[in-house]
């Protein structure tokens, strides 16, 4: 479980992970090797089930780049992960604020990234 | 106590040919000159920064360029909050005896001097590089997932969005200076191209080339001095994944603090500059300070609430939204309008007398902000 034998989708693995204080137990989504809460150095990464609530979302129609152009429209979300942490994916057509989406892994550009859709 | 002795401003739009510097000189003599200072009187001087000047010491880059010799300078980066944070710094440089007259300047050729695209990407860098930015968002992106959440929890709809973008082209035909002038209507806002949803065409700034500049200075020495009463910020994140909520920002803190140092309330405000990047920005910084209630902006502005004869007229210039946006000095143009209204010099675009402006920034997602109170000279 330690967060340097653990990769995620913005390393190209197919798994998002998020970290916890081993101290004040507080969670916590951008990679650090600390709390940001308390300061503390155990911090453990784990890996999310994937699971969560959309929180927020926006229907991107003017990409910023030629190589994502081939792409536009895609949707945009910010999801709440069951596991107690916000981050930001792409999500399905046709889903809404407050529904409970599940994460996949799809090619996007020269990257993968996490793509929700409803169960 | 300080006092803004002078303000200049460019036209802003395009202006091929000229770069950063160029717009920088140019705001700067008009300031110096508004101020009836000389080079020589100038000894501290705060830049912003620019995208197509990217520099490690762009304030005596400038120095050197312009002609000056400052006892203390040096450049800020606060993203969309730079501008009201150099007046802020030197509001407190000057009341601490540091400097005598601070040129605050900045500039930049972000229309001419770059692609539509490379202007796109990096503006989208103050996103996550490995969080954000690869899922292909942008600016717009960030503010369109703040807009559907504030919509989804207070109502506010696209059409009041729609009647914050009509406001501010309504005051930018009045002004000569403004990069759009003709005026348009909410038809027109809903009808525009999609940029990142809700936001479309019309709710978004522009991408300009311009500058602005002002001096700040420990005497009224000019007959036209505003004297800066109180300054303030809050910062709560940088990302919008990371941000404690998105319906909650620290304007609120931010304003409040400035309007508690300046010793007055929101009832003694009679002019407004705010940010207004997107139409949501406006509305989400009008109603967190409380110059309009939860989901009403749009419709205060639709029934003249911040019109030019209106209880608190606001961005009487035309706005980041068709004034333009050049980056630092897209928020200055702001200080510089609330400048001639309080000091009685807006020509048609004269909003009575206005004796109170608060003026309020923010950088990032609505990550950092920074408000100002100045008032007219008794």
């Amino acid at each position: 479980m330690s967060g340097d034998a653990m990769s995620d989708w913005t390393e190209g693995t197919e798994a998002i992970l998020y970290q916890r204080c081993g101290t004040c137990s507080r969670v916590w989504y951008f990679r650090r090797d600390f709390c940001p809460h308390c300061g503390d150095t155990k911090v453990v990464s784990y890996r999310a089930a994937g699971s969560g609530t959309v929180h927020a979302m926006t229907r991107v129609a003017r990409a910023p780049s030629e190589a994502l152009r081939a792409h536009a429209p895609y949707v945009i979300g910010l999801v709440d992960v069951d596991e107690g942490f916000r981050m930001m994916a792409h999500l399905d057509d046709g889903v809404r604020i407050g529904d409970r989406v599940r994460a996949r892994f799809e090619t996007f550009g020269d990257a993968i990234v996490p793509v929700f859709g409803t169960d | 106590m300080s006092w803004v002795t002078g303000v200049g401003l460019t036209r802003f739009g395009k202006h091929p040919g000229r770069g950063t510097l160029d717009l920088m000189s140019e705001a700067a003599t008009s300031a110096l000159a508004d101020a009836g200072l000389e080079r020589r009187d100038i000894d501290g001087l705060l830049t912003g920064y620019s995208t197509t000047l990217p520099h490690l010491m762009l304030s005596t880059l400038f120095a050197e360029h312009f002609g000056l010799s400052p006892r203390y300078a040096h450049a800020i980066q606060l993203g969309g909050a730079t501008g009201f944070t150099m007046a802020m710094l030197a509001h407190h440089i000057v009341e601490a005896g540091l400097a005598s007259h601070v040129l605050v300047v900045a500039g930049e050729n972000r229309l001419t001097g770059q692609s539509r695209d490379s202007a796109v990407q990096t503006l989208a860098q103050v996103g996550h590089p490995a969080y954000e930015v690869p899922l292909g968002a942008t600016i717009p992106a960030y503010y369109g997932l703040v807009a559907s959440r504030y919509m989804h929890e207070h109502g506010i709809t696209e059409e009041d969005f729609a009647a914050l973008a009509v406001l501010m082209r309504t005051h930018a035909t009045r002004h000569p200076g403004a990069q759009f002038r003709d005026p348009i209507s909410e038809v027109d806002v809903l009808a525009s191209k999609p940029v990142s949803s809700p936001l479309k065409l019309l709710d978004c700034c522009p991408v300009s080339d311009g500058g602005a500049a002002f001096v700040v200075s420990r005497e009224c020495v000019s007959a036209h001095s505003v004297r800066i009463l109180g300054t303030a910020q809050a910062h709560t994140h940088q990302h919008v994944s990371a941000a404690p909520s998105l319906t909650r920002f620290g304007a609120a803190a931010s304003a409040s603090d400035a309007m508690r140092a300046a010793g007055v309330t929101l009832r003694d405000v009679d002019y407004a500059g705010i940010y207004d990047s997107f139409t949501i920005t406006l509305a989400i910084l009008l109603e967190e300070i409380g110059l309009a209630p939860r989901g009403q902006a749009g419709k205060l502005a639709r029934a003249g609430h911040f019109s030019a004869d209106g209880s608190v007229p606001l961005n009487a210039h035309g706005g980041l939204l068709s004034y333009g946006h050049c980056g630092v000095g897209g928020a200055m143009a702001h200080l510089v309008e609330a400048h001639l209204q309080l000091t009685d010099r807006g020509g048609e675009r004269q909003c009575g007398a206005p004796r109170l402006a608060l003026l309020h920034g923010d950088g990032g997602v609505l990550s950092s902000h920074v408000s100002l109170v100045m008032e007219r000279a008794r």
